[in-house]
């Protein structure tokens, strides 16, 4: 499978990242040389197999909806903002 | 006597025999970090606040037989109050509000974190290059890497500057630095050690482990951080299982099976020849050890591959430098800021792989790559399930070759990704694994073995594991050199 220049950058808008123009080049021939080595499981012999999402097999694990304190204070948590105001996240206008 | 060449066994039998006293302990370990962190560069930060951690564990008068006693952290593991980068610049300056359950079970025990270790960049490597902030070497010899993602975790214990530290695994990243530093790593199996407070990776595969001098530190480590929590949804709810108990049993009868795809042309001849060595070691002890079939480890390989970039795509779309992390100071509006951020904050290996991961999970190609790995998984998971009708272990080699030179593979993403090729498997299928050292080759750099058992057999890999172990003498023969 040959991967596009225009696939690249459409992946790498929907993960929200940039690539510089050199960084496309080399992402489109590592990814094309993972892909090419990841097409193995199309010749895997699983005809019939159901699908394993997680190594276990639980299902709708749930726990009571309960208020319990928070370990950590409000201030704890805003302490890695790269930006807050009055005990708020600041980010910039979203709307116009 | 050296306290900083003592096990951990070792050092919780001379404290009950008052023959040294924590502080001696602790004094030992600061002066080693002085003396070989400069060489090894396994911390990302080193916590200078340990005789005040001592004293306050005096004071509280915690009766474990582990307090006091020093552990390294792998810096994807949050402590409180303590910075948690995951070797990123994303998380440079990240300070959890809270610790991970494993931390708060260390920390009820009393022992003195002395920091946190070295890794690739958000777990991803086998290298430990792609950390951010340096490259960890070997102490076996300084120009080769320590392994990966663990790497600073498992330089740092081969190197004696902690006697212990923890780990995680996604798909080798304890096994294979233990293998290539000469020391003990263990995978438990997935549910069995809360994820809750790991920074995750990729969240079906990851597993919180030990990294130890030998099998014996494995088995008191992980009676620490096993059992279940809340917190962590896959967290199994099993019995409370003391490891230790089991670790002397004979094992004359147990059943070996092993794979022999694991032994084809990718493997370097030495390691071959040194894990015969301990398949004859086996047969002297009476264990019954049979050639078997396990044809899945290029199947394995690429399926982790494409649902652990999956899974990372998925799990990383939280650093978007609003709440924590990195934010650009280049930015307009809200989308530019989660752009800016991303790009400048992550570094290239992690972009590779959530691009990777994006791509497999886009439509288009979900149906090709993503649920096509989804069903290699069930083959995966019924392939071993064969094997384990038959065989108590399976024994394979952890790595097809020794540590190799710093630089030689980190341009090149899929040579680096085969050096996964023996561990991802059973991180795939969810089960245990240990790797124990077994001798060095002709440049004197380790050699590993893996003992994979069936879910949940935590005591008949450990068992197995330190039958051999006892009659190796690793540790008596071999050390590093720190060469230069």
């Amino acid at each position: 499978m040959q991967v596009s220049r225009e696939e690249i950058l459409h992946i790498a808008k929907l993960a929200n990242l940039n690539l510089k123009e050199e960084e496309v080049d080399t992402y489109i021939l590592h990814l094309q040389d993972i892909l090419n080595f990841a097409n193995i499981v199309n010749n895997a012999p699983i005809d019939g197999l159901k699908e394993t999402i997680g190594a276990q097999d639980t299902y709708n694990v749930f726990r009571k909806d309960e208020i319990k304190q928070s370990p950590a204070t409000k201030q704890e948590l805003l302490q890695n903002a790269p930006e807050q105001q009055e005990g708020m996240f600041k980010i910039p206008k979203v709307i116009n | 006597m050296d306290i900083i060449e003592l096990t951990v066994h070792e050092l919780i039998e001379k404290l009950k025999n008052k023959e040294i006293t924590r502080e001696e302990i602790v004094n030992a370990y600061s002066n080693r970090i002085n003396e070989k962190e400069a060489d090894v560069q396994a911390f990302v930060t080193i916590c200078e606040n340990v005789q005040k951690q001592l004293a306050q564990v005096e004071q509280k008068q915690i009766k474990s037989e582990l307090a006091g006693i020093p552990i390294g952290i792998k810096d994807n593991i949050c402590t409180k109050g303590i910075k948690t980068t995951c070797s990123s610049k994303m998380l440079e300056n990240f300070i959890a509000p809270y610790d991970a359950t494993v931390m708060n079970k260390i920390n009820a025990e009393g022992m003195i974190n002395f920091g946190k270790l070295n890794m690739d960049e958000f777990a991803m490597g086998a290298s430990t290059e792609y950390s951010y902030f340096k490259k960890t070497k070997n102490p076996w010899n300084l120009n080769r890497v320590p392994g990966g993602s663990s790497g600073g975790s498992a330089a740092a214990v081969a190197a004696g500057m902690v006697p212990w530290a923890l780990g995680s695994d996604t798909g080798g990243s304890i096994r294979q630095p233990a293998s290539f530093c000469g020391i003990v790593g263990l995978k438990p199996t997935y549910g069995l050690v809360s994820r809750y407070g790991l920074v995750a990776f990729a969240s079906s595969l990851d597993q919180i482990g030990t990294l130890t001098k030998d099998v014996e530190d494995a088995a008191i480590l992980l009676n620490v951080i096993a059992g279940h929590d809340e917190m962590d949804t896959t967290s199994a709810n099993r019995e409370k299982v003391d490891y230790t108990k089991s670790l002397k049993k004979d094992i004359k009868g147990l059943r070996i099976g092993v794979p022999k795809e694991y032994f084809g042309d990718g493997i370097n001849p030495e390691v071959k020849n040194a894990i015969e060595k301990v398949i004859a070691k086996y047969k002297e002890l009476g264990a019954i050890v049979e050639e078997c079939s396990l044809d899945i480890a290029d199947y394995a390989l690429a399926t982790y591959y494409i649902i652990a970039c999956a899974e990372a795509s998925s799990n990383l779309g939280r650093f978007d430098g609003i709440r924590y992390g990195y934010r650009t100071k280049n930015f307009e509006n809200l989308k530019d800021i989660y752009r800016n951020s991303r790009s400048e904050g992550f570094g290239s290996e992690v972009k590779r792989r959530i691009i990777l991961g994006t791509y497999v999970l886009s439509s288009g190609y979900y149906d090709a790559y993503y649920k096509k790995a989804q069903q290699v998984r069930t083959l995966v998971k019924n392939e071993f399930a064969k094997n384990f009708e038959k065989y108590d272990v399976l024994l394979t080699p952890t790595a097809p070759n020794v540590a190799f030179e710093i630089g030689t593979k980190s341009n090149n993403p899929l040579e680096m990704y085969l050096a996964d090729i023996c561990t991802v498997s059973i991180n795939i299928a969810g089960l245990p694994g240990i790797s124990v050292p077994c001798g060095v080759n002709s440049e004197e750099m380790p050699i590993g073995f893996q003992l994979i058992g069936n879910h949940f057999a935590e005591e008949t890999i450990l068992n197995a594991a330190y039958a051999y172990e006892k009659e190796s003498k690793f540790r008596e023969n071999y050390k590093p050199q720190f060469k230069k």
